[in-house]
């Protein structure tokens, strides 16, 4: 690796006003404290970042940032960062290492890949990865020939959602978001928590569209920062959401607010959709959701009298209840109904602008048969499930795991059932970690690599589907701290001791990406201004269909399928199907967990910036039923879920906001490795008390929100 | 009061602000604020009981108040109204960290600075001066913020004033303060 940052060798460094202003320069990258990649301008003196703002050439930043965002330094700057390689020396999960030289830890974990892709095959190596630098390792397990490849943000977040898309629309709902925000005038959300949930642009565009005038249905057992701008909140009573869906497609229905010329030409099944439904009338809906008939009537009025200029968020994280496909679907369906694919204010088409592979790029293999699921089962899982890999090293089915490789991803907090991870993590010959931090994770690997952060390195390039198509650029800012490393550097390493050499055919992820740029046909001039303001843009395509024009969707029927003949023919609810969840007994309550604004899962828990906005995580429960419990906001209470699982002391914050029947907090905190000093046995751990959960039997998501707790209040 | 060149206030919209702190920490970064210290804050207020509530959330720092009892009560003339932008500041140099000013102000806005002065929100008075927003306003996700010239009737500020309603803060310590939540 050279010295010198990139930009250093321009001839001007992006001259901004804030430059002139502010000490030092202005150097344009791509933000990753949460994977919503926003445009950063990074001021940079004396060799140190002393601010992020956001790039106001960047379409999703716009010149704005979130607090993670601008908080960012604080990652940069964590005294806790990992500097150095580690190879352990004590029994697996002892946490001992000792310091090692990078050549030592990778010919280490060089020889423990090779070792179980000898023995057992290249199907007994999995790789978890979350984040832009998973593609260099992709490249190099694809490389060693397996497919087992997993991001947890499939099965333990989106993956639902987008397959009960597919399934209706032929489409995902994306990421980046299709849903035209900005022009919708009424919006429901279920469960969706914009404004804690906090992906810039997706925010920018929630007030704005909120400014305009947009009415807003928040459906919540909570009342999130959201729900407190909603015209209407429904506070629901969890797990019930598919009856509200359905229930809304009654009313739709039965009072003909719908385009029925529109639904005669671009859907199929309707009728025997209109059946199924008629069942869900305001009055027996209420019974199961809480929601008042009127309540529930007036808000499809909302939604159908603004339609197609309305839309039914599809939300982001979906894993609740284990039949996530069929709520999502059900979304789907509404929205449907509501007739806005591909209008203003419902779906919009996106674009993207298409990157090339380099010329002197071999293609990877690609591999079909994944070892993360029996065979047929979950026939529409999309990705390869994470919990899946698991399962596999636990049990053997399809076939053994031996390596794991996990880049950028807590697996203990992000799995559900912790004990589960630890139990296959003991089965492994050999597991690498990559990190930045010393997160619970590493102390279970053999080796571990500290990577440097977003600030300190290059990426591949970024260029997803959008309303404005754009690629951009992550660079370094700044010199990697201690002796870290970016990922390109040891996927490259490794790849050279494992024979793969020819995948990595650079010296440099920089010189990479200038040979991409090159296939890809972008002039010298838009090259340079990659560097300079950070991104190139393109004019979109056109957003919205003409009125009128019929769709031509991807899915078999080419229409809105509101009876899903693949989903009857592979034995599944053909339209969905309510089915009443177990509730909670006596004095225990159903745990759901969501976003603070200022933390990213549990990846912040240790950021000082960040921890002086939102310092703990905190227990709610409703005021009333506190009153009854003796709790008052303040105690600490340990947290006990159905199976003896338990996390705390947590603070309790006794508040009208949420229904009595379930408890509430934010994900992420309660870490317990000691090396990260803030975050250790900070508030609460939800994932420890996730020793339930529910798989999705259509794509093999894992629904976390089935546990029920019990609060003890500690002296502490 | 004297009338300064030019009226600087500050307007957040509490329909906008969703109180996700990218503005204090923002400020921090800019102002080099001490982490555990803070020039602007975020407020969440909920009424009513469940499930009839009510939520404003709105983001807060130093009201810049024309009728300023932290300026009235400093004994040696390092809190001031600057002439040219109308904002309240701190001298550093003439400040003994006394806290008068700190006791006097009904807004809570003011803190100690590590190094021995009275620090609080200056609006960025560097970068206004300059013609630039201030850090809070330029990274607010939601564009809740908007910074102006109150004397100035063709500014967004006096405008959005004009367009919208909007409340003040504990107006009855009649400290005028420029600063307004729009609702
Ligand atoms: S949403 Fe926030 S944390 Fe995520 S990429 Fe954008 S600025 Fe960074």
């Amino acid at each position: 690796m050279g010295s010198s940052l990139p930009w250093e060798n321009l001839e001007t460094p992006l001259e901004s006003q804030e430059a002139g202003l502010g000490q030092g320069s202005i150097i344009p990258t791509v933000c990753e404290m949460c994977f919503w990649k926003c445009g950063v301008h990074a001021r940079v003196h004396d060799g140190k970042v002393v601010a992020l703002t956001g790039n106001p050439d960047h379409p999703l930043s716009r010149g704005r940032l979130c607090p993670r965002g601008v908080g960012g330094i604080g990652s940069l700057y964590d005294p806790d960062r990992l500097s150095e390689p580690l190879i352990r020396v004590g029994e697996r999960g002892s946490q001992e290492f000792r310091v090692a030289t990078w050549e030592e830890a990778l010919d280490r974990t060089a020889e423990g890949l090779r070792k179980v892709a000898d023995q057992y095959g290249p199907e007994s190596l999995a790789l978890f990865y979350h984040g832009a630098g998973g593609s260099f390792f992709k490249t190099l397990f694809k490389g060693m020939g397996t497919a087992n490849i997993a991001a947890p943000s499939y099965a333990q977040c989106r993956g639902p959602r987008d397959v009960g898309f597919e399934l209706t629309f032929g489409e995902g709902a994306g990421s980046p978001e299709i849903a035209d925000v900005p022009n919708a005038r009424v919006m429901a959300l279920i469960g969706t928590h914009l404004g804690e949930n906090m992906h810039n642009t997706s925010v920018q565009d929630f007030s704005a569209a909120l400014g305009k005038g947009m009415r807003l249905i928040t459906v919540d057992p909570r009342y999130s920062v959201a729900a407190g701008k909603s015209k209407y909140w429904l506070p629901i009573k969890p797990g019930t959401d598919i009856a509200l869906l359905l229930g809304w497609a009654n009313v739709i229905i039965r009072e003909g607010w719908y385009d029925a010329a529109y639904i005669e030409k671009n859907a199929v099944g309707f009728d025997k959709f209109r059946a199924e439904v008629a069942k869900y009338t305001p009055e027996a809906v209420y019974i199961e959701t809480g929601i008042k008939p009127e309540q529930l009537i007036a808000t499809a009025r909302e939604l159908a009298q603004a339609a197609p200029h309305s839309l039914v968020h599809p939300g982001r994280r979906v894993t609740w209840y284990g039949d996530d496909t069929q709520r999502c679907r059900a979304v789907a369906l509404v929205n449907g109904l509501l007739g806005n694919w591909g209008q203003p204010g419902g779906f919009y088409m996106s674009s993207s602008i298409p990157l090339k592979q380099a010329e002197n790029q071999p293609p990877v293999p690609e591999h079909q048969a994944a070892s993360d699921r029996p065979a047929g089962s979950y026939p529409y899982a999309g990705s390869v499930l994470a919990n899946g890999l698991r399962e596999a090293t636990l049990t053997g089915d399809p076939n053994e795991l031996k390596a794991w490789m996990v880049y950028g991803t807590n697996l203990p907090m992000v799995l559900p059932d912790p004990r589960k991870t630890l139990a296959a993590i003991q089965k492994l010959d050999f597991m690498v970690a990559i990190d930045i931090l010393p997160m619970e994770i590493t102390g279970w690997a053999d080796v571990v690599l500290p990577e440097c952060t977003y600030l300190e390195r290059h990426d591949d390039l970024i260029a997803p589907w959008y309303r404005e198509p754009y690629v951009a650029l992550r660079q370094p800012v700044v010199e990697p701290m201690g002796n870290s490393k970016p990922g390109w550097w040891m996927a490259k390493e490794l790849g050279k001791r494992l024979g793969l050499e020819q995948h990595f055919p650079w010296e440099t992820a920089n010189d990479m990406i200038g040979d991409r740029l090159n296939a890809s046909g972008f002039s010298a001039a838009q090259q340079a201004n990659l560097y300079k303001k950070g991104v190139i843009l393109k004019q979109a395509d056109p957003m919205y269909l003409p009125a009128g024009a019929p769709l031509d969707l991807a899915t078999p029927s080419g229409k809105i399928e509101f009876w899903s003949q693949q989903l009857a023919d592979t034995g599944f609810d053909p339209v969905p199907v309510y089915r009443r969840p177990e509730q909670p007994g006596p004095g225990t309550f159903r745990l759901l967990t969501g976003r603070s604004p200022v933390h990213t899962f549990g990846r912040t828990a240790n950021n000082s910036r960040l921890l002086d906005q939102y310092p703990e995580n905190e227990v709610w429960l409703n005021r009333a039923t506190a009153v009854d419990m003796g709790l008052r906001s303040g105690d600490r209470v340990m947290m006990k879920n159905q199976d003896g699982a338990e996390t705390g002391p947590v603070k309790v914050k006794a508040t009208e906001r949420i229904r009595g029947d379930c408890v509430y907090m934010v994900h992420g905190f309660g870490h317990k490795d000691p090396r990260m000093r803030r975050a250790h046995n900070n508030g609460g751990d939800d994932n420890a008390l996730t020793t339930r959960y529910k798989v999705d039997p259509i794509m093999g998501a894992t629904g976390y929100s089935v546990n029920f707790v019990s609060l003890e209040k500690v002296e502490v | 009061m004297t009338r300064t060149a030019h009226k600087y206030g500050m307007v957040v919209d509490t329909i906008a602000c969703v109180g996700c702190s990218a503005c204090t920490l923002a400020c921090r970064s800019e102002n080099e604020v001490p982490e555990g210290l803070s020039r602007r804050w975020v407020n969440q207020e909920t009424r009513g009981s469940f499930p009839d509530l009510k939520m404003k959330i709105w983001s807060e720092s130093c009201q810049h108040c024309e009728n300023a009892p932290c300026v009235k009560n400093c004994p040696t003339g390092a809190s001031f109204i600057d002439d040219f932008t109308g904002t309240v500041q701190v001298e550093r140099d003439l400040c003994t960290g006394c806290k008068a000013c700190m006791a006097s102000c009904p807004y809570d806005a003011r803190y100690i600075h590590p190094t021995g002065y009275v620090d609080k929100c200056t609006l960025c008075h560097h970068r206004i001066t300059g013609g630039l927003e201030t850090a809070c306003e330029t990274v607010c996700p939601t564009s809740a913020i908007v910074v102006g010239d109150l004397n100035d009737p063709g500014s967004e500020i006096s405008q959005l004033l004009r367009k919208r309603k909007f409340e003040q803060r504990r107006t009855a310590a009649g400290t005028r303060p420029k600063f307004f939540l729009l609702v």
